[in-house]
């Protein structure tokens, strides 16, 4: 009954992509509300869902959206919900509370230009340090960066393997040009594709919250009589709120189990990083300038490489150490006012110069010649 | 465990009312049910003291969880436990719109006219004039009829009684739990610590006889007029009817798109 979309080369829309892969991963339940640039997954998945057995509910608001995919979480099925800016933004308590109960999910944040209702329909990356640290307290989560529609396709598969193995929120932070571009999609036949299942407890388990890294997760319903609670609880569920122990244990084991595992959760990809004398770390939309950017930068004597990130948290920060090393310099662009750019510079702590290249407004892309632009004046500059 | 309420506190009534209730109907535990509640000093009759699965959400989004869970383990009963403050002022919403879908849920609301666990602010449902530490010169706004407004979205069962109708409240919760269908208890409970103390009912005894002597039973108050009927309490079953549960129209329509797919 699970009906995937069979494997063979599409034309398809990044949203649409997102939602395939959904279908793919074993989700089984999405509660939305209509927002631009996201709308489209939950279309897709209206549709498409009942019929490989999953279920897809419009829910009243954002707040009650992510509320329903947390319930349907504990009732044992994948669960996810799409949206954008202003609906992520109210979706930040129950993030929160997922990341506290270990609750997996998937969150598709489709940014566009903000802050507020902004440019509803313009694409931007402003989102970026939200997805990082948008709820109260503290948490590490995991945020992945797609710059392709195969790779809405790829990431969103990745984002429910990774809630399901860490027992966690993942918010796949992707951007309006993505999701909205048309574009070519290979779907790999389905023995070609990991899938990961959450790790179920045995009959026998009663801590659920705190035995190991990454407790197993019973459902509601299976006779464990769990009580799940975003207060401070013991390794039984049970709210603990008066003791300093058992709140520094549980967020820090929160905290420590992405950051323990950073090296798992991390993906990025190079390109002519071997001789260069300067890179270029971009994600999302902005780094499909980026191969055009080196080509012209080469044709001007100038050797550029480029990092792109796939995950943007945990922050990959030995990646990005590693090669500065051996560089004059390190560009960072970005549809924001320096988010990312802030994180480069404080990972490589002055070891080499970082630059900001930024532009919002009107979902205008930062072209390969503004790029280049930049690029030839501070490495004249430097020189 | 000890319970956290406060002494004279009304919700261990309402415990031990949907306890017995749950009892009377046959359930030798509570293995068929789960729990969601939100946040204040109702959400936590269920949540941790019930041997039971039990998801104690955010403030007011104890709707929303439950919503996922009904529609993904149908054959669960799903039963929320909620505050006035909980299920009407932050969570109203979520009330409404899952009474208009008619999922199939008992939601409990234990209404004491304030919020008891921050020590005593206004809500939704506080008296008007009456003084709470947030409105020390008297409450500026009416109170919501919350029974009502359920009726009106569309509930298949909805009853209302106080902490001083024991039985009658038993009975209500009974009749909720075998509904089919959005099923809704107001029950008025008494917060001595909270409200009573700061509008002159200082005991549990003054605020369940300030229950016994104003609750007007449902079908006289259809014959009396809305003036007389200020600063009463309506007590009863205010509908009973079975329509189409969302839970149903939901996977039936899974069912027709899995064999048209």
């Amino acid at each position: 009954m699970t009906k995937q979309i069979p494997p063979d080369t599409y034309f398809m829309q990044g949203n649409q992509a997102c939602a395939e892969a959904a279908i793919t991963a074993g989700c089984k339940f999405f509660a939305g509300y209509p927002i631009t640039p996201a709308t489209e997954i939950a279309e897709h998945l209206a549709k498409r869902l009942p019929q490989t057995g999953g279920i897809a509910i419009q829910m009243e608001d954002e707040l009650a959206a992510l509320g329903a995919v947390i319930g349907a979480s504990w009732a044992g099925a994948k669960a996810m919900t799409a949206t954008s800016g202003p609906g992520f933004s109210l979706m930040q308590e129950n993030i929160g509370y997922a990341f506290m109960t270990e609750t997996p999910c998937v969150i598709a944040n489709i940014q566009r230009a903000g802050p507020s209702t902004g440019q509803a329909t313009k694409c931007a990356q402003g989102d970026v340090m939200q997805a990082r640290w948008g709820t109260h307290g503290d948490y590490t989560p995991i945020v992945l960066s797609p710059n392709s529609v195969q790779e809405m396709y790829n990431l969103t598969i990745r984002a429910f393997n990774l809630a399901e193995t860490y027992r966690t929120p993942v918010i796949l932070l992707a951007d309006e040009i993505i999701a909205h571009m048309r574009e070519k999609i290979i779907i790999p036949p389905s023995d070609k594709i990991k899938i990961i299942n959450r790790k179920k407890p045995k009959k026998t388990d009663k801590a659920f919250f705190d035995t190991e890294e990454i407790p197993p997760m019973p459902s509601v319903g299976d006779g464990f009589n769990i009580p799940v609670t975003g207060s401070t609880h013991n390794k039984h569920g049970h709210r603990y709120t008066a003791d300093p122990i058992v709140h520094r244990q549980l967020v820090e084991r929160l905290f420590e189990k992405i950051n323990k595992n950073a090296n798992q959760i991390i993906n990025h990809e190079d390109h002519n990083i071997e001789n260069c004398e300067i890179i270029i770390i971009s994600y999302g939309c902005t780094s499909r300038t980026v191969d055009e950017t080196i080509e012209l930068a080469q044709k001007k004597g100038i050797n550029a490489g480029s990092i792109r990130l796939k995950t943007l948290w945990p922050f990959p920060e030995k990646i990005i150490q590693t090669i500065a090393k051996n560089i004059k310099m390190i560009f960072v662009p970005e549809m924001n006012l320096r988010q990312i750019f802030y994180e480069v510079e404080r990972t490589v702590h002055g070891a080499v110069p970082v630059l900001p290249i930024n532009k919002i407004g009107g979902g205008e892309m930062i072209t390969p010649e503004e790029l280049l632009t930049e690029i030839t004046r501070s490495v004249k500059n430097i020189d | 465990m000890p319970l956290p309420f406060c002494p004279g506190c009304g919700n261990p009534t309402v415990m031990s009312c949907f306890l017995r209730a749950v009892h009377e109907l046959g359930y030798e535990d509570l293995r068929k049910f789960v729990f969601c509640s939100g946040i204040g000093c109702a959400a936590w009759i269920p949540s941790p003291y019930f041997k039971a699965d039990s998801i104690h959400t955010t403030h007011g989004r104890s709707i929303p969880a439950a919503t996922g869970v009904k529609l993904v383990r149908p054959t669960l009963n799903v039963v929320v436990f909620g505050g006035d403050g909980d299920l009407v002022g932050i969570g109203l919403s979520h009330l409404i719109h899952a009474t208009r879908r008619n999922l199939d849920i008992t939601v409990i609301m234990v209404n004491n006219m304030i919020y008891g666990m921050t020590g005593g602010q206004m809500a939704p449902t506080t008296p008007f004039k009456a003084k709470t530490t947030t409105t020390p010169y008297g409450n500026f706004e009416h109170p919501f009829d919350v029974t009502r407004l359920i009726v009106a979205a569309g509930a298949c069962y909805a009853a209302r009684w106080t902490t001083f109708h024991v039985e009658q409240l038993r009975e209500a919760m009974k009749k909720a739990l075998a509904t089919k269908g959005f099923a809704f208890i107001e029950a008025v409970s008494q917060c001595p610590t909270a409200f009573g103390r700061r509008v002159g009912l200082k005991t549990t005894k003054e605020l369940l006889l300030w229950f016994k002597e104003n609750s007007v039973p449902v079908q006289k108050a259809k014959r009396m007029a809305d003036k007389d009927l200020v600063g009463k309490i309506v007590v009863g079953e205010f509908i009973r009817r079975e329509l189409p549960t969302f839970t149903e129209i939901v996977h039936e329509t899974i069912k027709e798109a899995t064999n048209d797919a």
